[in-house]
């Protein structure tokens, strides 16, 4: 038997009847369509929650460091072994105190009554990562490096809130602003700052520097951690900063977004997948009890395809492609009221629809399934018929 | 050229409490371009002869040639595949798809069997015009008349050429004008050299056949 015709003889056999078809497909369409449904909007307000935590704040980490009793528990060269650890991209420790926070600040030493130079600003001491920690961008100059470190230079490096403040634009001539009347020689603007946006209005020093200003001991360590690597991190960080004092440090951890996207499915898959199921096992029940009342019905159709030369498995083909076609109708409806379903929930929302193509696809494929079991025991009810009893 | 039907000592007998012998030890043997009539009363075994006849039913006994091939020993598929090839049903009931047009319910009888698709209408309508039904073609047959719905089953029967055209009471649901018409067509077939072998109890029908073979209690007696 060609294909061809098992085609059309099964889709002639479907269009046959085309209200009692319809009425078939109807389950299918329910199952497929809460199913698509379910998922759909679970995939939906899934990542309408995780869209919130977005890459950057999902991988940052905070440690505080409080003023220990007995001296400094995290020391300016910890940093290097937050470093190793594996999952971290940056570190970068920072020194700032009550005391450092609101420092006279000044652009030159001249006293124009007409105009204010002076500006109340912090200053904070870091080390050289700290352009990196922090994600931000030199806007003008360099940052200072471990030689300026080493030789505690009076540099500073401004933040661009704070350097639009003291009308430092440009760093040609080597200009210099006065923390406490003392001068300090400006070489880099840090700007574009993706975490810790305190630094655009602070004055940054290096460590060694800093000292002079009451800035000695590490406040806070910022980390940067490969995206799923927080978690892990956040443990491992004040382990590795400061080995005998670890549970003193408070660290600042994302919360972790599978755990809140599990919330949310949580609720929407908790009943809706079962009640997609339940209407599919409906779907594929009343598409067999339709078939066999179909089968029961075209008795004499089935001893005449049989006379004609049908042998047994070409009758159990045709019904099985009839009841498959049937089923995948069904899903191929349900996915598209799926859908616009999906998208109609969204747009309530004033949410991004998400949806995953391959569910699209596979829809039909399970209503086609659903039809295919459905029709196994009508088929093959069809299929057993003596031709002989069917002429009768 | 073999003979169409050689039937040798074939009986049938149904296990039921007590068995019911519906044929008994019966010999036919019916040569190409016969045109034979069965004659019995109900309840003689003239079904159980047909289905035997038609491969619908194998017998408990005996010896089926069926066009030179022994049948008893074929399987189901093989017995399906013959079935197909050599046999052109008539039925009373005609047994027409009613949700197909005249020439799809033709071209029904080339679906199994390996015949090609190519020119498949042209061959039902070639077939539709034999038998005087070319003005219906495209129609469904609920708006046929009962001969012009068993011309159309004929015609059926005749796609592919079978090598026996087999009819049980094939006037059994129409009138006397349309069944003049029917056996009038048969007439002509037989006249083309189609081998016939007509199933009724109608005196009428049997009598335009050349042979008359009477079935009674499962025995079989020629006329």
């Amino acid at each position: 038997m060609d294909i061809r015709d098992l085609w059309a003889e099964a889709l002639a056999g479907v269009l046959a009847r085309p209200v009692r078809s319809a009425l078939t497909t109807l389950g299918t369409v329910l199952g497929i369509t809460t199913l698509v449904i379910t998922l759909g909007v679970a995939a939906t307000a899934g990542n309408q929650i995780v869209g919130r935590f977005d890459e950057l704040t999902a991988t940052a980490i905070t440690v505080e460091v409080p003023a220990g009793p007995g001296g400094p528990l995290v020391g300016w060269d910890s940093p290097a072994e937050v470093r190793r650890l594996r999952g971290v991209t940056s570190v970068s420790a920072l020194a700032q105190t009550e005391e450092s926070s609101n420092l006279r600040v000044t652009a030159n030493d001249l006293v124009d009554p007409t105009r204010v130079t002076g500006q109340t600003l912090a200053v904070v001491a870091g080390d050289p990562e700290l352009p990196r920690a922090a994600r931000g961008r030199m806007v003008e100059g360099r940052f200072f490096d471990a030689g300026h470190v080493r030789r505690g230079d009076r540099v500073v490096v401004l933040g661009d809130q704070a350097a639009r403040m003291l009308g430092v634009t440009r760093l040609t001539g080597a200009p210099a602003v006065f923390i406490e009347d003392r001068a300090y020689t400006v070489i880099g603007v840090l700007g574009g700052l993706g975490r810790e946006q305190v630094l655009s209005t602070a004055v940054i020093v290096p460590p060694t520097t800093g000292v002079g200003l009451g800035l000695r001991n590490v406040t806070r360590v910022l980390v940067n951690t490969s995206l799923g690597a927080a978690d892990l991190i956040a443990r491992q960080a004040p382990v590795a900063l400061s080995p005998n004092h670890h549970d003193e440090l408070q660290v600042i951890s994302p919360p972790t977004p599978k755990r809140a996207r599990d919330g949310v499915q949580d609720d929407v898959n908790g009943l809706f997948p079962i009640l997609g199921l339940v209407s599919l096992v409906v779907g594929a029940v009343g598409i067999a009890n339709v078939t066999l009342v179909t089968v029961m019905e075209r008795v004499s159709e089935i001893g005449l395809r049989r006379s004609l030369g049908a042998a047994r498995r070409h009758i159990a083909a045709q019904f099985l492609l009839e009841s498959t076609l049937i089923g995948m109708t069904g899903g191929v409806i349900g996915a598209g009221a799926g859908l616009v379903s999906v998208v109609a929930v969204s747009a309530a929302q004033r949410w991004t629809p998400v949806l995953d193509a391959r569910l699209a696809l596979a829809a039909p494929v399970a209503g086609a399934l659903v039809g295919l079991l459905a029709g196994l025991y009508p088929a093959l009810r069809a299929a057993r018929m003596e031709p002989a009893d069917a002429l009768r | 050229m073999p003979d169409v039907i050689v039937l040798d000592a074939v009986s049938r007998v149904f296990p039921t409490d007590p068995p019911v012998r519906a044929l008994r030890d019966i010999g036919l043997r019916v040569r190409r371009g016969d045109y034979v009539a069965i004659v019995g009363p109900s309840g003689s075994g003239k079904s159980t002869l047909l289905n035997t006849l038609g491969l619908l039913d194998r017998p408990t006994s005996g010896s089926y040639l069926l066009n030179g091939t022994e049948t008893t020993v074929l399987g189901d598929g093989a017995r399906t595949r013959l079935r197909g090839r050599e046999i052109g049903f008539v039925y009373q009931s005609f047994h027409l798809l009613p949700h197909r047009t005249v020439a799809e319910n033709v071209m029904l009888a080339e679906v199994y069997g390996g015949h090609p698709r190519r020119h498949r209408r042209r061959r039902a309508l070639e077939a539709l015009e034999l038998v005087g039904m070319s003005h219906r073609v495209d129609f469904p047959p609920g708006r046929l008349s009962g001969g012009e719905r068993q011309r159309v089953a004929i015609a059926r029967a005749l796609m592919g050429e079978p090598a026996l055209l087999l009819c049980d009471e094939p006037t059994g649901n129409l009138d006397s004008g349309n069944t003049e018409a029917v056996l009038d067509l048969f007439d002509g077939l037989h006249a083309h050299g189609l081998t016939l072998l007509v199933i009724t109890h109608e005196d009428e029908v049997s009598a335009r056949a050349g042979r008359r073979v009477r079935i009674s209690d499962g025995v079989l007696t020629e006329e």
